[in-house]
């Protein structure tokens, strides 16, 4: 608590490239904003009132996963360090939105409690007798008065309310001042949206400084802080692989249907192999491998977080490798289509390269498939993410995800009673996450697919 | 037709030698035996004579490509590459890691996996494309528009939920059948019910409505509105017109998967504890025995082969535009 300001920032290699992909999606709507046909079709998607209320869900989600991707490493509270010594840093990586949900991170129970509970879950041998034991953290300032327990809970999420609606009058001003200048973008859709966030996260705010808004895991986790956490690993899943698999995609793809020929042979060759073997298998086989790699080398890692980082990564670049085929063959189709157009063949005529015709005129023209699969993939790559981490090929098992929540919570529906919360709280958050990727994804399309099928 | 299909055959061959190589990259260049080795006997205090017993027990011992110490034809021949990859045309699997031949294990769990997938694809083809017509019948209705909605929210839900939920519901609080198992013969049905189900379900949001975009676009044409113009019936337009023509885009992405049915679903076998070849693989992941997975990757990329010729021939059927040559 002394000096929390001093602190060693740290750039793991995942928010290095999450920040560059916020970075090129900034830069991208930028350009887009001058060309007019980009323009028109973002204006369509921004008049869109499913496309406006999804964005602003998705906003919110890859705003918790960008604060969670400033990460540092605080400084260790050393009376021996002087002026000329060098200062110690924790081994553990801390995130900025860990040090907003510190309560939530260092509040842990014992074990199970549910939410909003006082008393633990299991019952435990106290001085008079076995009984459920009261929780360390969830409902302390009650004391004794357990009477008052659901007027609390009542009271403190209605105050809560007051505060999320005064914060979402804020953003009815702002609105109020933006619509004047862009009236054609679906603003009564965003501040709906934004209306059901801050009556949500509003109590949960309120009611987490005094109890576990949606109960404690196994080993005594806020399960709200987990569900937040796990945002990240979600996100960066959806959004990476595709970054990755990218460039590989749009280069073999254009290459295999402009020039034709053996490259074509080739390339077709690559990808119907690649995709012969089944998804889930060469994922398998290939984060079997990277294990070991892993384990052999643990020298390559200074603290664990990079380890874990490394394997997210990993995993990323491995769907990646599993996923880029089917781009690849609806770019390598629509080149083909391209280059017949009188336009390109102008451009031949005039003895332009095949390198630039290739990179200005066929390459604009399929960015609009590129960005329909980008949008497309993400949703099923977050819910990849989670039957992988189930199957024990997925992210590092210290890694925060909604796949290790899902895992982790899945024998306790056995119990009796039973203990549903983290599943509960991982498959909602999933569910709203990848419902708003999903409606986006879909007003994205037909916003840019020239041909407007649905 | 039959040139065409052997033509095709003799195509497979070079995508199956890419499989091998990739998968030979994957689990011996990439890590070492030895690698291996202290991965499955624990990291740390591994003395060198178990290492080497491992790797001989399994028959890693030998160099990688190429043999310099063996004679003749051996020097290519006693190598892990022979032995582990080729052999593998052959459809000898070796050994998995508790001594069990993997072959027989492959042959006896097909049936389970077989009693499981055959159901869930039938009747879930049947389900989505009724349910896609359905659909399109009340076109441009609240009704289609709550569909898509519902369709929309299901394909948002993660499969794990529909299996974990199905279990809770049908077995724990309803008691209908069994949470997980299997027994041969006519007595699978009551164990099989439960994952055809849910897997049925969990399907159908995404399918029905790609089949619906698909059966939309198709009653737009021109012979539609003709056969409507004729005065015939929407169901009859729906059945004979649309959903025939529809069938080949339909195809496309159905046949494909015909053979890979035999591989069975991982997730749902692992959950229902059924002892198909989905588990065997899970299991096989699990306790990282590799040589399983090897087969199983093998296998699996024979049969999208096979899938795909299958693809090819089920179009000269249902259009007769198609010749194949």
């Amino acid at each position: 608590m002394t000096d929390m300001l001093a602190f060693k920032p740290v750039l793991l290699w995942s928010d290095a490239l999450f920040f560059a992909l916020l970075a090129v999606c900034a830069g991208g709507l930028w350009w887009a904003r001058r060309q007019d046909h980009l323009r028109q079709a973002w204006l369509r998607v921004a008049a869109s009132r499913s496309g406006m209320a999804s964005a602003a869900v998705l906003a919110a989600f890859v705003l918790v996963a960008l604060l969670d991707s400033l990460h540092y490493r605080p400084r260790l509270p050393d009376a021996k360090a002087d002026a000329g010594q060098r200062a110690a840093y924790a081994v553990e990586v801390l995130s900025v939105l860990d040090l907003a949900l510190r309560p939530l991170k260092a509040n842990t129970e014992k074990t199970y409690s549910a939410p909003l509970a006082t008393h633990l879950f299991a019952k435990e041998t106290l001085e008079g007798g076995r009984d459920f034991p009261r929780l360390r953290h969830g409902g302390v300032h009650l004391r004794d008065d357990l009477a008052r327990h659901e007027s609390d809970v009542v009271g403190t999420a209605l105050r809560g309310a007051a505060l999320g609606l005064a914060a979402w009058c804020v953003f009815l001003l702002a609105a109020a001042g933006l619509r004047r200048r862009h009236p054609a973008v679906a603003w009564d859709a965003i501040l709906a949206a934004l209306l059901g966030l801050c009556l949500l996260a509003g109590p949960a705010a309120a009611l987490a400084q005094g109890y576990h808004v949606l109960g404690t895991d196994k080993v005594g986790q806020d399960v709200l802080y987990l569900s937040l956490k796990s945002i990240r690993t979600g996100i960066l899943i959806g959004t990476l692989t595709t970054l990755i698999m990218l460039p590989a995609a749009v280069l073999l793809g254009i290459l295999a249907g402009y020039v034709g020929g053996w490259v074509d042979d080739l390339i077709q060759y690559l990808y119907t192999t690649l995709n012969s073997i089944p998804g889930v298998l060469l994922i398998a086989a290939a984060v079997l491998m990277m294990q070991v790699v892993i384990d052999t080398h643990p020298d390559w890692f200074a603290t664990s977080a990079e380890r874990a980082d490394a394997r997210l990564l990993a995993l990323c670049a491995i769907l990646g490798v599993t996923s880029w085929t089917g781009l690849c063959r609806l770019l390598r189709g629509e080149t083909l289509k391209l280059r017949e157009m009188e336009y390109v063949q102008a451009a031949q005529a005039f003895g332009v390269s095949r390198l630039a015709i290739m990179l200005r005129h066929i390459l604009p023209n399929v960015m609009h498939i590129v960005l329909i699969a980008i949008v497309m993939d993400f949703s099923g790559l977050v819910l990849a993410e989670a039957v992988l981490s189930y199957v024990g090929i997925g992210v590092d098992p210290s890694t925060v995800s909604f796949g290790t929540m899902i895992n982790t919570a899945r024998m306790e529906l056995a119990r009796e009673p039973m203990v549903w919360w983290s599943l509960a709280a991982a498959f909602c958050f999933m569910f709203v996450l990848v419902l708003a990727a999903n409606v986006f994804a879909d007003v994205v399309r037909d916003a840019f697919d020239p041909r407007g099928s649905r | 037709m039959l040139a065409y299909i052997l033509r095709r055959l003799l195509y497979a061959i070079p995508i199956l030698v890419g499989v091998n190589l990739i998968t030979f990259a994957l689990f011996f260049v990439v890590n070492t035996p030895d690698d291996m080795a202290r991965m499955q006997l624990g990291v740390k205090r591994v003395t060198p004579e178990a290492i080497e017993k491992w790797k001989a027990e399994r028959g890693y011992d030998k160099p990688l490509v190429w043999n310099g110490a063996a004679e003749g034809l051996g020097k290519a021949t006693e190598t892990i590459f022979f032995k582990k990859s080729v052999r593998m045309f052959a459809f000898d699997f070796g050994r998995a890691d508790d001594g069990r031949d993997i072959a027989r294990e492959i042959a006896t769990r097909m049936g389970p996996s077989l009693a499981v997938a055959l159901p869930t694809f039938v009747l879930g083809l049947f389900a989505t494309v009724s349910f896609a017509l359905l659909l399109v019948y009340f076109r441009a209705t609240y009704l289609d528009f709550a569909g898509v909605v519902l369709c929309v929210a299901m394909m948002s839900i993660s499969g794990l939920f529909y299996i974990i939920g199905g279990q809770w519901l049908v077995s724990k609080i309803w008691h209908l059948v069994p949470i997980s198992g299997y027994a041969p013969g006519l007595d699978a049905a009551k164990f099989v019910i439960l994952p055809v189900i849910v897997s049925i379900v969990a399907g159908i949001g995404s399918s029905a409505r790609w089949y619906r975009t698909i059966f939309l676009e198709e009653s737009g044409r021109d012979y539609v509105r003709t056969a409507r113009a004729k005065g015939l019936s929407e169901r009859a337009v729906l059945f004979g017109h649309v959903l025939r023509n529809a069938l080949i885009p339909i195809l496309t992405g159905v046949v494909v998967v015909i053979p890979t049915l035999f591989m069975g679903s991982l997730l749902i076998e692992a959950f229902f504890g059924i002892p198909g070849l989905g588990s065997y693989t899970i299991d096989a992941i699990n306790a990282q025995d590799f040589a399983v997975v090897r087969a199983m990757v093998f296998i699996g990329s024979c049969l999208y082969i096979v899938g795909l010729l299958l693809t090819d021939i089920s179009y000269t059927w249902v259009d007769p535009r198609v010749r194949l040559g």
